[in-house]
């Protein structure tokens, strides 16, 4: 067990003026599954593409591999040899090719002539599959499987070109809960069989279920190694931000008068019968497994979708919606659980994702649209949310998972709603930046707004619901209150 | 990320900037080559054959920088600019003729409108079916192209009255008409792109189309009006092809299509949608045109001046590639 499969010392990389990483000392053993965390930025990616052969490390490094001698750096050349393979969060598979030979291509990239024998690529693959015992059709289409299957291809992929250390980026940000736990136990099996595994997740939960021990980097410098045995996910947060977080439960009693009403609400193959109502000032998590229908339901409110049969009420009053423009007249805003492709215009400047909502406020006399009057808004919100930009001119897409969230937050608070939908807000977040997310839609419900919080994380929606909707198969199953029961309870009855 | 903001004010070079640069720079440096190289190219009568002759390409290739900024493409602008041009040549010789100014006027509203309503056609398609504006686009260019040569049995139809051709000929303050009205175009156009509603949401829906209607956005109504306007653009350049030539003629300015496409890219719109500058394209216009006329001068043929316009795209996007990968 203390066999060690790779050890570096001394790593630095410097991109320009900033230092991202900063003397750093990392040690893999031979069989573990170790987690690397830390927050966006702290520099986990350029670590493992130093590892990997892709950057090359500051001078003054040194590698190690069991008992061979020490080398400065790490060619891609050597980390093939080696055995070393990452698995990125994209995988970067071929989607319109299939499993089987998706998991042999590596060998045809050593031997560009060799003829493609299907039978003998599919047989191959069968092999590695079935040495994982995964459920994976090796002629199906890589494009037809679903993100947890196309993981298993990708696992496959690299035990068929012999990995022994093999990093894993965000392997669960996109998977049920049923998927993460199967993912999980290939982990412990991949770990079994010697091969050392590194395992970057934000889900905290996980990196304590799964690994041995977690080594935290926070702003480009080692904090320390730690036994995950005895580390609770409080610690380890603090570790990562150098802080202390401190939220409590909320479970607000509320008795605001009702905003949005839900009358026997259904669409078809969607959800069934959903009566709910909404305060004012009161944030509702509504949960339930990935497929229940959340985000179906959230589309209806949000004007995007018709509902079958039932009745929406707002103010008392009945609403029928055309479009999600008529949701945004009537003071309801929706933030997408994607916010790559549905929330935020990614390759638009900051400025103009802010602004997008409230052009028609912005239009002064004769159509005219005022750059000035546009960066105005932007800098207010960006002031009011705290969020970190040095120029809003530039594309969204260069901020930070947190920073975007709270442009998303900004766009649809400047339309002054006073039901504001939340779908996953903090996929894709860091624990730092959450807990800033978290504060900002507490105050907004404080300051009177109506919340509906929507999120599989048992925890997220335990700490800051001051009700929880669960849903089932489309319908709703559950109704209660979080100071009714544990985190813990909650979570088994999401899962049940 | 969360270390040294830059100040707010720190001297970046922005995209549209570097457009604008590149564009110029292109500009001085081929009208110095060609003013030193070029016997005549600086003389009255080559300045004004060029402010003459650019126009048409100009008008043509602001009616496809629309919708390439949007993610598209209209690739039906030369065909509606025929068509447009057929319903006015028509229109005044035939039922307008003894109008005088006002039978012109009516015509050439009529040859816009023909236009426009070409343009609107496309736009609904591509909003309600949700097709690629490639395909409609393609079938839009081919059905006007039929319907054109079916009704003018292939022939043309020429002889406009004089006030019509002085459109085409005459000078406002020792300006060609036809560049004041290209001119007048780029720039209400350059208005409505950065300062308006619909400019905004035309960049957005060509970076993300569902993003943009998520953000509350009718973007149906923004395809609509975008198409739409692409065909007034190129209705306004069958105008000006018309009173030119004194004639019309279906399949007339055809090869100006790709060219079109050629000069957006060589200003920098984006292929993948969401940016485009009409300044850079207008400055990468008057530089394809110094080049196309200083080679003629120099004794070159026609041909040879396609053959570099080509390579100038290839030479700036190459350029550009650093610039680019930077940012």
């Amino acid at each position: 067990m203390d066999d060690i499969a790779l050890r570096a010392e001394r790593v630095s990389k410097v991109f320009g003026q900033s230092r991202v990483l900063d003397d750093v000392s990392f040690e893999l053993r031979r069989g573990e599954v170790l987690c690397l965390a830390g927050e966006n930025g702290c520099g986990k990616s350029t670590l493992i593409k130093i590892l990997n052969g892709v950057y090359t490390p500051e001078a003054g490094a040194a590698f190690s591999f069991g008992n061979a001698d020490a080398v400065s750096r790490i060619t891609p050349h050597d980390a093939r040899a080696l055995g070393i393979h990452v698995i990125w969060q994209d995988l970067a598979l071929f989607p319109h090719l299939s499993v089987a030979e998706n998991i042999v291509f590596d060998d045809y990239v050593a031997s560009p002539f060799r003829p493609l024998s299907r039978r003998a690529a599919r047989h191959e693959a069968r092999e590695v599959i079935e040495r994982l015992g995964v459920p994976l059709d090796p002629d199906a289409r890589v494009e037809d499987l679903s993100i947890a299957r196309r993981q298993l291809v990708a696992i496959c992929r690299v035990l068929r070109a012999g990995a022994r250390i093999v990093f894993m980026d965000e392997p669960t940000a996109s998977l049920t809960r049923n998927e993460v736990q199967t993912l999980l136990e290939i982990t412990r099996s991949l770990s079994a069989q010697g091969i050392s595994i590194v395992f970057v997740s934000h889900r905290l939960a996980e990196v304590l279920a799964v690994c041995q021990r977690v080594t935290v980097l926070r702003n480009g410098a080692l904090v320390g190694t730690y036994p995950t045995e005895g580390m609770t996910q409080t610690r380890l947060s603090q570790l990562m931000t150098g802080r202390e977080l401190t939220l409590t439960p909320r479970h607000a009693a509320c008795s605001g008068e009702p905003v949005l009403e839900l009358r026997h609400l259904s669409r078809t193959g969607e959800f069934e019968d959903v009566s709910l109502t909404l305060h004012r000032g009161e944030i509702l998590g509504l949960t339930g497994l990935l497929g229940a229908g959340r985000t179906e339901l959230a589309h209806v409110l949000f004007g995007m979708n018709r509902p079958t049969t039932g009745e929406l009420r707002k103010n008392g009053k009945p609403l029928k919606m055309r479009s999600n423009r008529d949701a945004i007249r009537n003071g309801i805003a929706y933030v997408s659980e994607d916010r790559l492709h549905l929330g935020l215009v990614q390759n638009q400047s900051i400025n103009m994702n802010t602004a997008v909502t409230v052009l028609d406020e912005l239009e002064q006399p004769r159509g005219f649209l005022a750059p000035r009057r546009l960066r105005e808004l932007t800098a207010e919100w960006i002031r009011r949310l705290g969020t970190k930009v040095s120029d809003a001119e530039l594309a969204v897409s260069s901020l930070s998972g947190g920073n975007q969230q709270r442009i998303v937050l900004a766009k649809w608070l400047a339309t002054k709603p006073d039901v504001l939908i939340l779908d996953c807000p903090t996929v894709g977040v860091d624990v730092g930046a959450k807990a800033g997310i978290f504060e900002i839609i507490r105050q907004l419900a404080d300051e009177g707004m109506s919340i509906i919080l929507i999120s599989d994380e048992a925890g997220e929606i335990w700490m800051n619901s001051d009700r929880v909707v669960v849903l089932k198969a489309g319908r709703v199953s559950r109704e209660l209150a979080p100071n009714a029961t544990t985190e813990a309870s909650l979570e088994e009855i999401i899962n049940a | 990320m969360s270390s040294a903001s830059a100040p707010r004010h720190a001297f970046r070079l922005g995209a549209d900037t570097l457009e604008i640069g590149i564009m110029a720079l292109l500009l001085v440096a081929s009208f110095s080559f060609f003013a030193l190289m070029a016997p005549g190219f600086l003389s009255a009568v080559n300045v004004r054959s060029m402010a003459v002759q650019l126009p048409e390409l100009g008008l043509l290739s602001l009616a496809m920088l629309v919708p390439i900024i949007s993610g598209g493409l209209n690739l039906a602008v030369t065909f509606t600019a025929n068509i447009a041009g057929l319903t006015t040549a028509w229109l005044v010789q035939n039922a307008l003729g003894d109008a005088g100014v006002i039978g012109i006027v009516a015509g050439i509203g009529a040859g816009l409108g023909v236009g426009s309503a070409a343009g609107f056609l496309i736009g609904v398609i591509v909003a309600r079916v949700g097709a690629h504006p490639i395909l409609v686009s393609l079938g839009a260019m081919i059905f006007l192209q039929g319907l054109g040569e079916f009704l003018t049995r292939g022939g043309g139809i020429s002889g406009m009255p004089a006030g019509f051709q002085w459109l085409g000929s005459g000078t406002l303050i020792g300006i060609p008409i036809p560049m004041l009205i290209f001119l007048m175009s780029a720039g209400g156009l350059a208005y409505f792109m950065q300062f308006t509603r619909t400019g905004f949401s035309i960049h957005m829906i060509g970076s993300n189309l569902r993003a943009t209607e998520y953000s509350g956005i009718d973007v149906r109504r923004v395809l609509i009006v975008l198409y739409t306007l692409s065909g007034l653009l190129a209705a306004i350049a069958g105008m000006v092809m018309l009173a030119r030539f004194n004639s019309v003629r279906v399949g007339h300015g055809e090869s100006y299509l790709l060219i079109t496409v050629l000069a957006c890219f060589l200003a920098g719109a984006n292929p993948f949608g969401g940016f485009g500058r009409v300044l850079p394209l207008v400055l990468g216009l008057m530089s394809l045109q110094v080049i196309a006329s200083g080679m003629n001068l120099m004794g070159a043929s026609q041909h040879l001046a396609t053959a570099v316009w080509g390579a100038f795209l290839i030479v700036v996007m190459t350029l550009r590639m650093p610039f680019l990968k930077r940012s």
